[in-house]
C-alpha cells in the first residue's frame, strides 16, 4: 500500500479492512467510509487506457 | 583492483585444477569499453580470460539459479548477498558453492562516463581511482568516485557477507551516506505530482524486460508478464500497462531487493528502474528493520508472521 501511494495513488482511495463474519455493523460501517472517500476522490482517471492508436 | 584479478584467476586456476569445481563465473572483458561481460570458465587453461576492475556491475548471482554442478562465483557485496537470498530462497545449496569474495570499491556508471563527453570512447584504463578515457588521438581523465553508479555511491555494504576466501583486505564500509534521498524526494510531492514523476520516468519504456533478466531475483520460469493464461497485465506500451509492470516486479522483489542496481545498468533506455525497488527497500528497512541477505540463520520479513508486525494500514 505505502507503494501504491508513493507512485500517485491518492491517500483513501485504496483501503484494507479486516472483518470477521460476524460483524455486520463493522461491514456497513466500512463500505459507507469507503464509498463516501472514495466518492470524494472523484473517479479515478489515472488509470484509464488511451483508446488504441490506428495507424 | 589489479591485484583482485590475479588473486581471482589464482583462486580459479586452483579449483579447476584440484577439480573441487566444475564451474567458475567470473567476469571477461567484453567488445566494448566499460562493458565486462559474465562468464563461465570450465577449464583451467581458460582461466586467463577473467577479469576484474569497476566495469563488473552485473550481479553473478543471476546465473546461479537451479544450477546442479559445483560452482565457484566471484561475488562483491551485492552478489554475495543476492547468494545467501538464493540459498535462503532454495535455489542454490550452499554446499555446492565455493564464494570467491571480493571487496568492493563500487562500479562506475559506464552513462555517466558517456555522457560527460561527446566523442567515441576508445578503451578505458583504472589505476586505482583514477580512470584514464582513450579517445581517438586524445586522452582524458576523471576521478572513479565521480562516476559511481548511483547504488554504489550510497552502498554501505562493500563487503561480502558470505565468502569461502577473499581476494584481498576488507575495505572500510561507507558511514553517514543518505541510503533513500531519492525516495524522500519523491515522497514529499503531492499524489499528482508523484502521478506525474513516475509517468515521466517510465516514458521511455520499451518493455524489453531487460530489468527484469539482468536482476537476480527474477528467477520465476515463467513471469507474470510473459503468462497469458490468465493475463495478469496488459502487454501493450500503454502507459497504464507498462506501469504496471514495473510496479508490479517491484513488489516481487519486497524484502528480497539489495540494490546491486543491476536492473538500472540493463536498461537500453537510462531508466532509473531502482526508484521503484528502494522505496520498498526503505519501507522493510523501517518496517521490519530488514536488509536483504546479511544473514543465513533468519527468514525474510515477509514470510514469517510476528505479532507486532506494523498493520496500522489495516481499519
Amino acid at each position: 500500500m505505502n507503494l501504491m501511494e508513493h507512485m500517485g495513488i491518492e491517500p483513501g482511495r485504496l483501503q484494507f479492512s479486516w472483518i470477521s463474519s460476524a460483524e455486520s455493523t463493522k461491514f456497513v460501517d466500512v463500505v459507507k467510509t469507503v464509498t463516501a472517500s472514495v466518492k470524494a476522490l472523484g473517479p479515478n482517471t489515472n488509470y484509464k487506457k488511451q483508446a488504441v492508436k490506428v495507424a | 583492483m589489479s591485484g583482485y584479478q590475479n588473486k581471482i584467476k589464482e583462486a580459479a586456476n586452483r579449483l579447476l585444477t584440484e577439480g573441487s569445481v566444475d564451474m567458475v563465473i567470473g567476469f571477461r572483458k567484453g567488445t566494448l569499453p566499460m562493458m565486462n561481460e559474465p562468464c563461465f570458465i570450465r577449464r583451467p587453461e581458460d582461466v586467463h580470460q577473467l577479469v576484474w576492475d569497476s566495469n563488473c556491475g552485473i550481479n553473478l548471482a543471476n546465473y546461479l539459479t537451479d544450477r546442479k554442478e559445483k560452482i565457484a562465483i566471484v561475488a562483491k557485496g551485492c552478489d554475495s548477498r543476492n547468494i545467501v537470498t538464493h540459498i535462503i530462497e532454495n535455489k542454490i545449496k550452499r554446499e555446492k558453492l565455493h564464494i570467491i569474495g571480493v571487496p568492493c570499491q563500487g562500479m562506475v556508471d559506464k552513462r555517466k562516463i558517456i555522457s560527460l563527453f561527446g566523442e567515441e570512447i576508445l578503451d578505458v584504463t583504472e589505476n586505482g581511482d583514477d580512470l584514464k578515457i582513450k579517445f581517438r588521438g586524445c586522452e582524458k581523465s576523471l576521478k572513479k568516485n565521480d562516476v559511481l553508479q548511483e547504488n554504489c555511491a550510497t552502498c554501505i555494504h562493500r563487503n561480502p557477507v558470505l565468502f569461502d576466501e577473499l581476494v584481498g583486505e576488507l575495505v572500510t564500509e561507507q558511514t553517514g551516506v543518505d541510503r533513500y534521498a531519492d525516495v524522500n524526494r519523491v515522497e514529499a510531492l503531492s499524489s499528482q505530482e508523484k502521478w506525474q514523476y513516475f509517468e515521466d520516468l517510465l516514458s521511455p519504456c520499451v518493455r524489453c524486460y531487460a530489468c527484469r533478466n539482468a536482476c537476480p531475483l527474477c528467477y520465476c520460469p515463467t513471469c507474470f508478464v510473459d503468462e497469458s493464461r490468465p493475463q495478469w497485465v496488459g502487454k501493450s506500451q500503454d502507459p497504464v500497462d507498462i506501469r504496471t509492470f514495473h510496479f508490479l516486479r517491484a513488489y516481487h522483489c519486497a524484502g528480497r531487493c539489495t540494490d546491486c542496481g543491476a536492473c538500472e545498468r540493463a536498461c537500453p533506455v537510462g531508466i532509473k528502474v531502482r526508484q521503484f525497488t528502494s522505496k520498498l527497500n526503505k519501507d522493510s528497512f523501517e518496517m521490519f528493520g530488514w536488509e536483504a541477505g546479511m544473514t543465513l540463520d533468519q527468514r525474510p520479513p515477509l514470510d514469517t508472521y510476528k505479532p507486532n508486525d506494523p498493520n496500522d494500514f489495516i481499519k
